[in-house]
């Protein structure tokens, strides 16, 4: 499973890192965020492409785990 | 978490009761077609301060404190209240800095342009199209992997301090206005606004919508040519529809005159087509580099973002520099010197968008 730190990157950065991560066509993608908006924002992106994204948080981290 | 849906229905509505706002601001006091401008605000509150000394645009405006309050108060109410900082503080500086010089080029944020386009004002319109482009040079440089690099979380004091330099100058506003200097009455659109009271909770209305909506007039293009997405756009349209609406109820029903379309003698403008447009690139480039408008730069700043706080200074200075050094424009036009600086702000962004590209580290 791939994985993409977008920790403490402000929006556009951490979606634009998603869909040139999405581009290898994988099922299943693991993004690390640390901020709301770039949560909303990826999964809002993700969602669009067609994947399911379920979301944890631990410490302020949120974990974003793609599935198609 | 809103679905997709009911995120774009909360973005619709939360545009439509800010565009409504912004009008009746209007009606209540505030310059034409200048509900709410945060540059132009930022530029008062510079002159009220003394950072510059024309005399036109000098008075602390509610609205900044209230937007940055606002946001503070209902993000911590809502758990997203995050310090965070150290993403290239002094570069977002001056680019707060270049971003302002643009905006007083053209009279008016991103946020501003709209309501002068639903004010009937068309010297919005090659503004716009300036914005745009602006933006679009953003986005090749975002593509071509433009970063300002992360940032770091902070202690909580250092996420509030803007917060509490906001309650500061709030109490000096009602407590001590001796202190400050206040446009006198006919001398520009810094004598022209609302109550004291009307204007801070319009601002603290504005500033808790856009942080719950994460609304940006930059972003709304940038994500459109980004990723399709047009989410923050339909909060940008409807800021425009609904002031657009209240403009046209008001001339109506008001003995004032609030749409007047055209490009002559509109209210706190100038109709230098090309200088109107130049001045947006400018302000729609650094938007785009920053991260946001400048309302969604304050807004983060009340989230606790530092580097947001320290843009905010940045347009602070670029204000007080464009008017101690003659570069904003007036009704009368752009200045030469406002259009050498424009130039020389629009090279220093590029430079700063190249250094910043991925693999140019070194440079």
């Amino acid at each position: 499973m791939k994985k993409i730190d977008a920790r403490g990157l402000s929006c556009p950065e951490p979606v634009i890192m998603t869909k040139k991560a999405l581009s290898s066509g994988d099922r299943e993608y693991e993004i690390l965020v640390d901020d709301v908006a770039p949560k909303e924002n990826v999964t809002r992106y993700a969602e669009h492409q067609g994947y399911k994204v379920s979301i944890t948080e631990e410490d302020g981290v949120y974990t974003l785990l793609l599935k198609k | 978490m809103l679905d997709a849906k009911n995120e774009k229905i909360l973005m619709i509505g939360a545009g439509a009761v800010i565009g409504c706002i912004a009008a009746v601001l209007v009606l209540f006091g505030n310059p034409a077609n200048m509900g709410f401008c945060i540059a132009c605000f930022i530029r008062d509150s510079a002159g009220a301060l003394g950072f510059h000394s024309a005399a036109a645009v000098q008075y602390l405006r509610p609205e900044i404190i209230g937007i940055i309050l606002g946001s503070f108060l209902l993000s911590l109410f809502r758990g997203e209240f995050r310090p965070r900082g150290g993403s290239a503080p002094m570069t977002r500086f001056l680019l707060g800095f270049a971003v302002m010089i643009g905006c007083l080029m053209f009279l008016g944020c991103p946020f501003r342009m709209i309501l002068r386009l639903a004010g009937g004002d068309l010297n919005a319109v090659p503004a716009l199209i300036g914005f745009v482009g602006g933006i679009l040079l953003g986005v090749v440089f975002l593509n071509k992997g433009y970063s300002l690099k992360r940032t770091y979380s902070q202690k909580k004091p250092e996420g509030k301090m803007i917060s509490v330099i906001a309650v500061f100058l709030l109490a000096i506003l009602l407590f001590f206005p001796s202190l400050l200097k206040f446009s006198e009455e006919g001398a520009g659109p810094g004598a022209k606004h609302a109550a004291i009271v009307l204007s801070l909770a319009a601002g603290l209305a504005v500033g808790a919508l856009a942080q719950r909506t994460r609304l940006c007039m930059a972003g709304g293009f940038r994500d459109a040519f980004l990723f399709k997405e047009f989410t923050l756009l339909s909060g940008f349209g409807a800021i425009f529809v609904t002031a657009l609406v209240v403009n046209l109820i008001l001339t109506g029903v008001t003995p004032g005159t609030y749409f007047k379309l055209g490009m002559a003698e509109q209210p706190v403008a100038h109709t230098d087509m090309i200088w109107n447009c130049l001045g947006m690139v400018l302000a729609g480039l650094g938007s785009v580099l920053l991260g946001g408008c400048p309302l969604r730069q304050l807004v983060m700043a009340g989230e606790g973002n530092t580097d947001s706080a320290v843009t905010v200074l940045g347009y602070f200075m670029g204000a007080a520099f464009a008017h101690n050094f003659g570069l904003a424009s007036s009704g009368k036009g752009p200045t030469s010197a406002g259009m050498i600086a424009v130039v020389i702000g629009l090279f220093a962004v590029v430079c700063i968008a190249w250094v910043n590209l991925k693999g140019n580290e070194k440079a």
